[in-house]
């Protein structure tokens, strides 16, 4: 599963510099709240299959829609002049440290077990 | 079932990989931008000053022409010598000519108190603000010409902070400031040191004010070009 994870993500860095997309600089603060989501969704899964509870609607549905929402309301924000992109950081900042911790514990334990 | 949730978590990933390669792009190409865009800036700020250099020296020759075209022009008859008066006597009023008399000297710098822990450090510096209140007063105690670090202030020189500088007449400034004022020397002196007057606020925040008085205080003329571009003089009777 982690091996899955890393080299699939070095495939997307690759692609990604190989690709020239262009987004306007106005959006990449919607970009990295998405990504943030997105880093989230990829954390929950981690911990979600190490518990034994992968979903994988849930996960694909988990990462797509939290980085929507979370780019929309940042968007939302703006437009309306209130700084929504801070609760989008904060809870999702917040809950990666929760799923690092988990994963964190459920492998030491599996350490410990040897 | 198993197959399926590698293939999405594959999937996700290479997403996640994109985004975070085009968001790395993006703030690499950013940074890049602005330090090119400032070296381009400045290399224009540079030919612009140069220029602007040679075009003052073109001003002061075609001056001094001008001086000799009125003189020579004043000889032949009695109309043109009063005319050469009265443009004279208006070239002192609106700022042209340097000017001498009594006067003081105003000199203002930051602080160089250390800025308490807590306390905003910007009250420590001298302001726009600052600038324009000892201006007012020195006007309101019946300053005839006053000058900013040897930028003649008339009615159209503005007192503006850019930054951390000052501009005055569209020259940059910063600190120590130096204000020359022609006028009676204690009124002037009188006026800033009211009690509660500006030097007094401005000590408070340990700005050092230094006022000299001087029998002799020149003060050079504006040397800009004046021309209005939007005003028109109205003539009397015509429709308003």
């Amino acid at each position: 599963m982690a091996y899955i994870i890393i080299v699939s993500l070095l495939i997307g860095i690759v692609i990604g510099f190989i690709l020239p997309i262009n987004i306007p600089s106005t959006y990449v603060s919607y970009l990295s709240v998405a990504i943030l989501a997105a880093l989230d969704s990829v954390f929950g899964g981690i911990r979600a299959s190490l518990e034994e509870k992968f979903d994988n609607l849930i996960f694909i549905t988990g990462f797509f829609g939290n980085a929507i929402l979370a780019g929309g309301l940042a968007y939302i924000g703006d437009v309306l002049g209130v700084p929504i992109y801070l609760a989008a950081i904060f809870v999702f900042g917040s809950r990666l440290f929760v799923n690092f911790a988990y994963i964190r514990r459920y492998l030491l334990d599996k350490m410990r077990k040897r | 079932m198993k197959k399926s949730v590698y293939i999405s978590v594959a999937l996700v990933s290479i997403v996640l990989g994109i985004m975070l390669s085009t968001q790395f792009k993006i703030v690499k190409k950013s940074g890049v931008v602005t330090v090119q865009r400032a070296d381009e800036l400045a290399a224009q700020l540079k030919e612009l000053q140069s220029e602007k250099d040679a075009l003052l020296k073109q001003i002061n020759d075609l001056e001094t022409k001008i001086n000799a075209y009125e003189d020579s022009a004043s000889k032949n008859s009695v109309i043109t010598q009063t005319l050469k008066n009265d443009a004279e006597k208006y070239k002192e009023l609106a700022g042209l000519t340097d000017l001498q008399g009594p006067g003081v000297i105003v000199t203002i710098n930051d602080s160089k108190e250390a800025v308490p822990p807590g306390q905003d450090p910007n009250l420590f510096l001298v302001h726009d603000e600052d600038l324009l209140r000892v201006v007012n007063e020195l006007r309101a105690a019946g300053a005839e010409a006053i000058s900013l670090n040897d930028q003649r202030l008339i009615a159209t020189s503005e007192i503006r902070c850019v930054g951390p500088t000052v501009n005055v007449n569209s020259v940059r400034f910063s600190a120590p400031y130096v204000i020359k004022a022609i006028g009676d020397p204690d009124t002037l002196e009188a006026a800033l040191k009211l009690k509660g007057g500006v030097v007094d606020t401005l000590a408070t925040w340990g700005i050092e004010v230094n006022i000299k008085k001087s029998h002799n205080i020149l003060i050079k003329k504006y040397d800009g070009v004046i021309k209005f571009k939007y005003a028109k003089p109205l003539v009397e009777g015509e429709n308003k």
